[in-house]
Formats: C-alpha cells, structure tokens, sequence
C-alpha cells in the first residue's frame, strides 16, 4: 500500500469559462473499490471522461504506478490498463457476445492461406468468462447482445475489461438502471473484480450500493471534493445530506410536514387512494 | 455482505465450462433474421411463377431477372456493407455513367487499348471512392449529403467532359474479344458473364463481413462509431475503404455495361441508387446501420430483380411493379423488424432461467 496505483493531484478541469472541476485530488489503490459519489451536475462525468482519456485535464496531475501519465485517447488510457464501462454496459446491440467481446481485438486462426476470425473460441471464451461472473443463463456467444437484460450487459462488460487485463475498472452507475435484484448482482461481481486485484471506482448516486462495496469514498459537489473517507467512518444519513447538500432536504422535509399540517395528511389536489 | 464476498469465489471455481452445442435447433434458425428476407423471395418467386406462367420458369425468364440481380448485386454488395456500417452511398447513380464513358471515350473515341479504358474506369471508381470517404469523415457531414453532393457534380463532370472531349452523350466502344469473353459476354445466349463476377463478389464480401476481422470492425462501426474507435478500430481507414469498394464496385458494373452493349450513354444508371438501396433493405440490413448479412443482402437483390423482370412475364401492365416494390419495400422491413427482435429475445436452451 505504498504507491496507490492511481493518483489525481489537483485536477482542474474547465471548459472555456465554465469550471466543472476544482483541485480534485484522489487516489485508487490495488484491490479496492473506490465510491466516487455526487448529485447530477457534480462533475462525476467530466472526472471518469478525464480518467478514461476522453478529455485532458486543464491542470493538475496524474500518475499510475507513482509515474506520471496523460492520456491521448480512450486508445491510450485502456492501453494503460483503464477499462471503462457505461451504464448499458455492452454498447453494440445487435452484434453477437462473442463478437462483441473481441470487438477491436478479434480473435484469428489460420484456414488454409488466410487468416479469419475465429468465432467458436470467441464465443467460448466469452460465454466462459461471464460464467466466471455469475450469470449461468448464457451457453451461446452466438446470441446478440440486444437480448441479454441490462445487469448482464454490465457482466458482459466487466468480463471483458478483466478478461482484457484492466488494473482500473470505472463503473459509471451501473446499477442506476437496473432493478434490485440484479443490482444486487452487479455488486457482487464487483466485489469478484476487487478480489483479483483490480482497482475498481464505482460511480453512483445510490448510497446503499456505495456502501455495501466501497472501501473508499469521495462525494463530489458541484466541482470540487466535499469529503474523502475510508469505510466506517460516516453513517448513511451523513452521506446522504453530504450529497444532496443537507439543507435542501431539510427543506423539502419542511415542505412535506406543511403539506400534512394543512392537507390532513394527504398531497394537495388529493391523488385518489386505492 | 463480507460472509457473501467469502463463499463466492468458490462459486466461481466450482463453475462449470461453457456447454458448447453446434446442433442449431428450428427455434435458432427461425430466429436467424434472414428468414424475413427469404420468405419475401420465395413469395415473389411463387407469385411470378403463377402469373407468369411457363416463360418466367424458363431459362431466358430466369436470366432476365439474373442479369438485372447480378448487376445491381454487384452493387448492392459494397452498398451494404456501407449501410451496415451506418453510411450511405448515392454517388454510384453517376458512377456507373462516369466509368462508362471513361472506358468509351479513351478506348472508343480515341481507340487507346481496352486495357486502358478498363484500368482508367477503375481507377476512377477507386478516386471516386476515396473522395467520398475523406470528405465523410473530414467534415463530419452526414455520407447521405456528402454523396448527394458528389452524385450531381459527377454527373455534371460526366456530362460535361463528355461534349468537350467527344462532343456527344453517347460514345460507340469496340472492344476485343478477351474483353467482351471477361466483361461483357452472354453465356449461351442469355445469360451475362457478370453473373460469375456477382458470385465471386458475393463470396469475396461474405468472407469478409463473416471471417475477417475487418467483417467485425464494420459491424461494431455501424453499432456505435464512438465506442468502436475507443475498442482501437481504426475507423477512418475502414469508412475510406468501404467507400473505395462501392465506387468501384459501381465503376466495375458501368465498365462492363459499356463492353456488352458496345456504347455508353451519359443518363444510364440513375436506377441504381435507389435499387441499391431497396435490394439491401430488403435483405434486412438495418438503414442506420449495425446490422446485416450477406445471405440477407443477396435475397433482397433477387427479390428486387424478381419483381423488376417478372412482371413482363404477367398478363398485367409492366406499371405496376413500381407498386408492387414499393409495398414489398414495407413488408419486408416490417418483417425484418419481427425477426430482429425475436433475433434479440433470449430463452436459453437447457433450462427456464434457474436463477
């Protein structure tokens, strides 16, 4: 736990006149799962766009390894070994999983003079490492990606940044969209992803996901970092004020008790009660 | 929770290897999305032979639509690996032109070798292309515009050099016999020698959409152009070739046109643009891209060419296969559509979902 394996210091990111991040500095080490917190607009985004090489900071550092790195390309942060995974997780509905597993690192084998893909390992391969993950429902790589459900797509997704080699794993919100039960399933693979070593940041806005995987958590509000600290150390409803600014949800809290106080207990315009 | 993340590498140990069936079962090759496309052929194929009586079946029947599907398959082939890539393109209306008159002008008009007007044609074809694709992806202006506008300046460059130079719109070209046998030859008396150069491209495009990696980079291009990048496709280079092989593919079909019918006009082939477009549509290659086959592509070409040829065969007015197309148009995508999402819905062999 000398050298964390990835290091932000002081990171600022703005775009023309807008400041969309303010002296943000974090580290991610090996093996742990970081929980990069915040509301809508905080700038979750522009950080795993920086991270994952899509933008390039406007000042501040960065360093894998305790060497200093900057990312040309999403090309070039992935060959530094950052795998970044969407919400919908696999991004190519209708091409088949072991297609899109190999997607930009085809798997060959030689047929006569020519070289051509090799679809059955493709789809062993695939079919294999989401197993590894957990979800036993698939047996064929030939079957489109379209078909699988939204938290298996997220497995898909992961399979194939781990089966890749990725130190760094980002996972943005990859269970906002999902329903309880395979969220819950998310989570465990995240967990499985921690175990081989990856160092995995895990952007939500769900505090008890955050909570249930995260050893490390930073909540961002509007731009900058408004708190960093290790599992343990705040409760959820701290977190949970932290993020959305304490004070609106007093307010809103206010607003609900007025309703009650003047309507009998029921929302205004009474919705009709089954 | 840490009692869950202790048990479960055990789990992951104990898992067993992937099943491998090759078997494919009828409710996987119902589920294959061609089956839209090659149910529309065979009912076209049933309805032509009905109406159409003895003549359609016969061999002189069957090749009138095999010439015209082997033309516009030439065609249609490039056109969808483009479409499957999320581009369009609607220059090849005046490449086919262009090519035919480069190949009449140089080797008719002023009885330069054949092989110089076929290299020319070709070489055209190949510049055509490549202007295509660079101003697609230089200017980020969406292939449909970027090509309509490449359509009419080729058409105007066609036109206009083709009175300077030659001071007519219509060019005589004799060639020799080795080209007229490789070009533009009728076997036995009917049917055209571009039918072999459509099975070779059939076979050529099939491999690679299917076996190459470059088949791969299309599909995933089509998919998400972004995400294909950041896989380290290299996009642009694949966008440039494919734009390359439609415009010579085009330029191939207007070079042997010339050879068969011993002249080039400057108006002919306007007709490809659209049939083109309608012969891979119905084949089921999705129009905004990311979806597609060669087997599905080469249906859609015959069915096209079915439809065309077939109706003179009918007692029925040759006018109305315009309408016959345009509602076969719709059913087949609407079909396609069917098939794509049962293609996508997932019941997994062995067993209801378990978990």
């Amino acid at each position: 736990m000398t050298t964390p394996l990835l290091r932000l210091t002081a990171i600022n990111k703005s775009f023309g006149p807008i400041d969309v991040l303010h002296d943000i500095s974090l580290e991610v080490n090996r093996g742990e799962v970081l929980c990069l917190l915040g509301d809508n607009g905080a700038g979750k985004s522009t950080l795993i766009k920086i991270l994952s090489g899509v933008h390039k900071p406007t000042s501040g550092t960065m360093e894998m390894d305790g060497r200093s790195v900057a990312f040309d390309s999403p090309r070039d942060a992935s060959d530094h070994g950052i795998a970044t995974v969407h919400q919908f997780g696999g991004t190519f509905p209708l091409m088949s999983i072991g297609r899109s597993f190999f997607v930009g690192a085809e798997l060959t084998r030689r047929w006569g003079p020519l070289t051509i893909y090799d679809r059955k390992r493709a789809n062993e391969i695939a079919v294999t490492e989401m197993r590894q993950l957990g979800i036993t429902r698939i047996d064929d790589g030939d079957r489109l990606v379209g078909g699988l459900s939204g938290g298996e797509r997220q497995a898909l997704a992961i399979a194939r940044a781990v089966h890749f080699g990725a130190s760094v794993l980002i996972l943005d919100e990859p269970t906002a969209a999902l329903g309880v039960k395979e969220a819950a399933h998310v989570l465990r693979i995240v967990l499985q992803a921690r175990r081989k070593g990856i160092a995995v940041i895990f952007i939500t806005h769900n505090v008890v996901h955050a909570l249930t995987v995260g050893d490390h958590f930073a909540v961002l509000i509007r731009g900058a970092k408004a708190a960093d600290f290790r599992k343990g150390e705040k409760s959820r409803e701290a977190i949970t004020d932290l993020m959305a600014g304490g004070e609106q949800m007093a307010e809103l809290e206010a607003e609900i008790e007025s309703f009650s106080a003047t309507d009998d207990g029921h929302a205004p315009h009474g919705a009709s009660h089954a | 929770m840490t009692s869950q993340a202790h048990h479960q590498p055990a789990a992951a140990a104990t898992a067993p290897p992937a099943p491998h069936s090759s078997m494919p079962s009828i409710g996987s090759l119902v589920r294959r999305p061609e089956v839209g496309s090659l149910i529309g052929m065979v009912a076209v194929l049933v309805f032509f032979s009905v109406f159409g009586g003895a003549n359609f079946m016969s061999a002189g029947g069957a090749a009138s639509w095999l010439n015209v599907a082997s033309e516009l398959g030439i065609i249609a082939l490039p056109i969808g690996l483009l479409m499957i890539a999320g581009h369009l393109d609607l220059s090849v209306g005046s490449m086919v032109p262009a090519s035919s008159m480069t190949i009449a002008i140089l080797s008719g008009h002023y009885g330069l070798p054949i092989v110089v007007g076929i290299l020319a044609a070709l070489g055209l074809g190949l510049a055509v292309g490549f202007i295509n694709g660079v101003l697609v992806i230089r200017t980020k202006v969406p292939s449909f515009v970027v090509t309509l506008a490449t359509l009419f300046a080729l058409a105007g460059l066609t036109l206009g050099l083709s009175v300077i130079l030659s001071g007519s719109t219509s060019v005589a070209l004799k060639s020799g016999p080795t080209a007229k046998l490789l070009f533009g030859d009728y076997l036995g008396g009917k049917f055209e020698v571009t039918l072999f150069w459509w099975i070779a491209a059939v076979l050529i495009v099939g491999f690679i959409l299917n076996f190459s990696r470059f088949g791969n980079w299309i599909l995933a291009m089509g998919g998400d152009a972004v995400s294909a990048r950041n896989a380290g496709i290299p996009t642009d280079r694949v966008t440039i070739a494919l734009f390359m092989s439609s415009s010579l593919c085009a330029s191939f079909v207007g070079m042997s046109q010339a050879i068969l019918y011993n002249s080039a006009q400057v108006a002919a082939g306007q007709s490809f643009i659209f049939n083109s477009i309608i012969a891979v549509v119905i084949g089921g290659v999705l129009l905004t891209g990311g979806y597609g086959s060669v087997v599905g592509i080469v249906l859609g070409t015959l069915t096209f060419a079915i439809v065309n040829q077939g109706i003179f065969y009918t007692g029925f007015d040759a006018n109305w296969a315009s309408l016959i197309i345009g509602v076969l148009l719709l059913a087949a995508v609407l079909m396609n559509n069917t098939f794509r999402t049962m293609a996508l819905t997932y019941a997994p062999r062995t067993k209801p979902r378990a978990r």
